[in-house]
C-alpha cells in the first residue's frame, strides 16, 4: 500500500464509509483506518458477521441497514486499514499509524476525521467497581458476541441508548432487575418546545415510545427521577442505593449496573491538532467549530459524523458526504457549482436527520448533579483523582484545567482526560464562579492513542542504530 | 492606568529559577515580585524530566552544581517539601567497550581536578544498580549521589515558600515594555505596571527577547526537548540512566511511570508559545529504551511533550549582571540542564543583587560572552 493518499478518513462508522464512497466516486485516492476488525462503527458493529445470523433481526432494522453501507464500502475502492489505531497527526499531513505491533506514516493532502462519540462519563460513588458498566459497553458484547449477562441486571441514566438496549436484551433473552431512570421530573414541557421542528421526525418519537411500551408491558420496574446513585460492595458491586422522587433513600442487591447518561462527541483529535472548538448549550459539550462542509479552523481537516455534534447515524452520512464533496472540490476533482449541487441533497438530508434532536437534547440533558458528584467520587480513574482533591485544589489560585492537571496528576493517565475532562470543567467552573466553557479543556497532548514503545521504535527500523 | 507597583526586585518568569531567585531574595529582605505572562511553571519547569545530576557536567558548572546538589539533599530544610527528591543515582551507560574509553577519561580528567562525584563501574556493579538493564552493557560512569525529583511538586513548594515570604506573584502578566525612571526600571505589564531599582531575567526562552527590552543583545537558540510518559509499570529501576553516543534519559518515576527523554528536540514557535513533537525523531529515543531495557517494548505511551527553553551557543548558562543595564541580572539559558541548578542559582541571585557580586565562580556564565557579536559590529 503507497504512503500517500489524498484523503485519509479516520473511522469506519457511517460518516467514515459514506464519505469514502463519496470521495472514490469523485476519483480521489483513500486511505480509511479504523480501531475495529470490520466496519460499521459503533452503530452496526459487527454488522458484517452478525446480518446472516438470527440475532440480526433481535437487534433491529436500523442495525440491518449497516449491511449495505459496509458493501457500498468494501467495494468502494479505498484502502481500508482496519484494527489500525491512528495515533497522531502531524502537520503536512503527516499520519501515524500501528497495526499489528508496526507504526508507520502515511501523509495526506485532506483528513476528515470521523471519530464518533463517547459515552459521557458519569462519575458517581462506587462507579468503578466490578460490576459496574455502561450501557453502551454491554450493547457492544450483544452486537458482537451476542453476550447476555448471567444475572438480572439493573440500568441506571437516561437517554434513548437504555431504552434501545433494554429491549434489545430482552429479545435475546436477558432479564432486567429494573430501570433507575435519572431523567428528571419537568423535562417534556420544555422539549416539547422544540416538538414543531421536529414533526417530520415523529416516526422516530414513536419508536421511543414503542421501547418505554415493551418494557412495561414485560413488567420491568421502572423507577423515575431517581437521584443521589450509589454503587456499594466489598471488591465489587453488591447492592445499589439511590434516592427516589419521593426522597426516600432505597437499597436493592445488585450484580451488575450498566450505567449510561447520553454520548458526547470525540473532540481528543480535533484538540490536539489545534482544532477550534466552541461550547454547545444544548448538547453540554464541546464540538468542533464547522463551516457548512464540515471543515474545521485548520485548512484541509474535516470532521464528520457525531464527532462534529451528535446526530445519529443518519446525521453522520450526509455529513460524510459532504466533507468528501469539499474535498473533491478542493484537490481539483470536481468544480464548486457541481459540488453545490452535489451537496443540496445532502444538506437536506442532515437538517431532516437533525430536526428532531433539539427536543431529544431538551429531554435528555444531563441533570446538573451528574457533574457535582460528592467528594469521595473518584473523577480521574487512571490516576485516581477524587472530586474533593480537585475541588480543594480550584479555589487557591484559581488554576485552570492544565495546572490543576500539574497540581493532581488528573487528566494524566493513559486516557488523557476522555473520563475526567468535563466533570473537572465542572467543577472548577463551580469552585470559581466561571462557565464551563470559560474554563475550558485539558491541552491534548500525543499520542490519540496509546502506542507502545515497541511500536514507536520500530518507526526506526530505517535508520541504523547510532 | 494604573500607579506602579513599587519593589526592589521584580524578578520576570514564573518558571523554577525565577521561584528560586524571587525565594532567596525574599529572604534576603527584599520586596519582590513575580511577574509570568502565563502562569508558573508554564514552560520548561512543567515540561522538565527533573533531572538532579552532577554526571557529566561542563567543567565550569561542577562548582555550582555540587553546591546545589548539597542543597537537593537537604530540599525539605529550604523549601519544606522534599520535592520527591531521590538520590538513585545517575549513570551514563556504555554499550561497547570502545564506548569505556571516554567515560575513563572523564573520571580522570574530574579527578585530577580535585572531583571525586564520578566513579567508573564495571559490568557485574552495572548489573547490581540496574537489574533490567540488557545484558549487552559493558560498563557506566556513575554519581551516586545524583537522583531525580517531581517537577510539579518542586513548582508547588518554591512558590508555596515565596508566598509565605510575601512575593508578589503576578501571573498572566507578561512585560510589553521597559522604561527607565530615575534610578528605576519601569516594567509595563498591560494595566499593570511594576518599578524596581533591580531585574532578574529568569524568561527562558523568552530571555533574549526580555534583554532587549533593556537593549542587551544576546545572541540564544531555543530548545523544544522531547519527553515519553508511559502506563504505570511494576518497579523496573531506581537510577536514572543515559547511555553513550545515543539520545536517551530512562529513569521511573515514583509513581511507576516511564520517564524517558534526552533531550531529543521536537520543533518550537516563540511566537506562538508552542511547541511540537516531531515522532520520526521520538522514535530514535524508544529504539534506545527498547534496546537498553528489552522488558520496555510492550509498554504503553501514555503522552509525549516536549517544553520550550533557551540554548546557548556553549550549552552553558548565561548568569551574571548585565554589563549595560545597571540593576539587570540575567539568569537564563541553561540549555536542557538548568533543573538541578534551581536552589544555587536563586542564592547567587540574590547575591548579585544584595552585595553585586558573588562567592560563586559565574565568570564562564558571564553575558557579556554572547554579546561579543555586536560589540564587533
Amino acid at each position: 500500500m503507497s504512503d500517500r493518499t489524498d484523503l485519509l478518513i479516520v473511522g469506519a462508522g457511517p460518516a467514515g464509509m459514506a464519505a469514502a464512497v463519496t470521495a472514490r466516486r469523485h476519483g480521489l485516492s483513500v486511505r480509511v483506518v479504523d480501531d475495529q476488525p470490520a466496519p460499521g462503527g459503533q452503530i452496526w458493529r459487527g454488522i458484517e458477521t452478525v446480518a446472516a445470523t438470527p440475532r440480526a433481526k433481535r437487534l433491529g432494522e436500523s442495525y440491518l441497514a449497516g449491511a449495505e453501507r459496509a458493501a457500498a464500502f468494501r467495494a468502494c475502492g479505498a484502502d481500508y486499514e482496519s484494527a489500525s489505531q491512528l495515533w497522531q497527526i502531524e502537520p503536512g499531513f503527516r499520519a501515524f499509524v500501528t497495526r499489528g505491533g508496526k507504526a508507520r506514516a502515511v501523509t495526506a493532502q485532506a483528513i476528515i476525521l470521523a471519530t464518533g462519540a463517547q459515552e459521557r462519563p458519569m462519575p458517581f460513588p462506587g462507579w468503578t467497581l466490578p460490576g459496574v458498566l455502561t450501557v453502551g459497553a454491554a450493547q457492544i458484547l450483544l452486537k458482537t458476541a451476542d453476550s447476555v449477562p448471567e444475572q438480572p441486571v439493573w440500568i441506571a441514566g437516561c437517554g434513548p441508548l437504555p431504552l434501545l438496549y433494554m429491549t434489545q436484551l430482552l429479545a435475546a433473552g436477558g432479564r432486567i432487575a429494573g430501570f433507575l431512570d435519572t431523567t428528571p421530573r419537568g423535562r417534556l414541557g420544555p422539549a416539547l418546545r422544540h416538538l414543531p421542528r421536529g414533526l417530520g421526525r415523529l416516526g422516530d418519537l414513536m419508536k421511543g415510545l414503542s421501547w418505554s411500551l415493551a418494557l412495561r408491558r414485560a413488567g420491568i420496574p421502572i423507577i423515575r427521577h431517581v437521584t443521589e446513585l450509589r454503587a456499594e460492595g466489598e471488591g465489587r458491586l453488591q447492592r445499589l442505593r439511590y434516592r427516589t422522587e419521593a426522597g426516600q433513600e432505597a437499597e436493592v442487591p445488585a450484580e451488575v449496573l450498566l450505567v449510561h447518561e447520553g454520548v458526547v462527541p470525540n473532540i481528543h483529535a480535533p484538540l490536539a491538532l489545534g482544532c477550534a472548538v466552541s461550547w454547545h448549550a444544548g448538547q453540554h459539550c464541546y464540538v468542533p467549530v464547522l463551516d457548512a462542509w464540515g471543515e474545521t479552523s485548520q485548512a484541509n481537516i474535516f470532521v464528520a459524523g457525531d464527532g462534529a455534534g451528535i446526530g445519529g447515524a443518519e446525521a453522520a452520512e450526509p455529513r460524510g458526504r459532504l466533507a468528501a464533496l469539499r474535498i473533491a472540490a478542493k484537490l481539483g476533482r470536481l468544480d464548486d457549482a457541481t459540488a453545490e449541487t452535489a451537496a443540496a441533497p445532502e444538506r437536506s438530508a442532515l437538517s431532516s436527520a437533525l430536526a428532531l434532536r433539539p427536543l431529544l437534547d431538551a429531554f435528555y440533558a444531563p441533570r446538573p448533579q451528574l457533574y457535582a458528584p460528592p467528594d469521595e467520587t473518584l473523577v480521574c480513574r487512571c490516576e485516581e483523582v477524587t472530586a474533593g482533591e480537585l475541588r480543594a485544589r480550584a479555589v487557591e489560585g484559581r488554576p485552570g484545567p492544565n495546572q490543576l492537571k500539574a497540581f493532581t496528576r488528573a487528566g494524566m493517565g493513559p486516557c488523557q482526560g476522555r473520563q475526567c475532562g468535563y466533570t473537572m470543567a465542572h467543577i472548577v467552573a463551580a469552585a470559581q464562579g466561571r462557565s464551563v466553557e470559560e474554563v475550558g479543556f485539558y491541552r491534548i497532548r500525543p499520542p490519540l492513542k496509546p502506542v507502545t514503545l515497541g511500536e514507536l521504535a520500530s518507526l526506526d527500523e530505517q535508520e541504523p542504530a547510532a | 492606568m494604573s500607579e506602579a507597583a513599587a519593589f526592589d526586585v521584580v524578578v520576570v518568569g514564573g518558571g523554577l529559577h525565577g521561584l528560586s531567585a524571587a525565594l532567596h531574595l525574599a529572604r534576603a529582605g527584599r520586596r519582590v515580585a513575580l511577574v509570568e505572562r502565563r502562569w508558573t511553571g508554564r514552560h520548561a519547569s512543567g515540561a522538565t524530566a527533573a533531572g538532579v545530576r552532577t554526571l557529566g557536567r561542563d567543567i565550569a558548572e561542577i562548582p555550582i552544581s555540587l553546591e546545589a546538589m548539597a542543597m537537593w539533599h537537604r530540599i525539605e530544610a529550604i523549601v519544606g517539601d522534599d520535592c520527591g527528591f531521590h538520590a538513585h543515582g545517575q549513570m551514563r551507560v556504555a554499550e561497547m567497550a570502545e564506548h569505556m574509553p571516554a567515560l575513563i577519561e572523564r573520571q580522570a580528567r574530574t579527578r585530577a581536578l580535585g572531583y571525586s562525584h564520578e566513579e567508573i563501574i564495571d559490568a557485574a556493579e552495572l548489573r547490581r544498580l540496574v537489574p533490567a538493564l540488557s545484558p549487552h552493557c559493558v560498563g557506566a560512569l556513575v554519581a551516586r549521589r545524583d537522583g531525580a525529583a517531581d517537577p510539579h511538586r518542586t513548582i508547588a513548594a518554591f512558590r508555596r515558600c515565596c508566598e509565605a515570604e510575601g512575593v508578589v506573584i503576578a501571573e498572566g502578566c507578561g512585560v510589553e515594555a521597559v522604561d527607565r525612571q530615575g534610578g528605576d526600571w519601569l516594567l509595563v505589564c498591560g494595566t499593570r505596571r511594576f518599578r524596581a531599582p533591580y531585574v532578574v531575567n529568569a524568561a527562558g526562552a523568552w530571555a533574549g527577547r526580555l534583554a532587549a527590552l533593556f537593549g542587551d543583545a544576546i545572541a540564544l537558540g531555543v530548545r523544544a526537548s522531547m519527553m515519553i510518559v508511559t502506563e504505570r509499570l511494576a518497579p523496573l529501576l531506581d537510577p536514572v540512566v543515559s547511555v553513550v553516543g545515543r539520545a536517551l534519559s530512562f529513569k521511573q518515576a515514583g509513581q511507576g511511570t516511564l520517564v524517558i527523554g534526552g533531550g531529543l528536540q521536537g520543533s518550537a514557535d516563540l511566537d506562538r508559545e508552542r511547541s511540537s513533537v516531531d515522532f520520526r525523531n521520538l522514535a530514535r529515543g524508544a529504539r534506545a529504551a527498547s534496546d537498553l531495557f528489552p522488558a520496555v517494548q510492550g509498554v504503553r505511551i501514555a503522552r509525549c511533550w516536549t517544553g520550550i527553553e533557551a540554548e546557548t551557543r556553549d550549552h552553558i548558562p548565561v548568569i551574571g549582571l548585565s554589563p549595560n543595564a545597571p540593576g539587570l541580572v540575567h539568569a537564563f539559558g541553561f540549555s536542557g540542564h538548568g533543573f538541578q541548578l534551581v536552589p544555587v542559582v536563586g542564592s547567587i541571585l540574590a547575591e548579585l543583587v544584595c552585595e553585586g557580586r558573588t562567592r560563586r565562580e559565574i565568570v564562564a556564565f558571564a553575558p557579556a560572552r554572547l554579546m561579543q557579536e555586536r560589540a564587533v559590529a
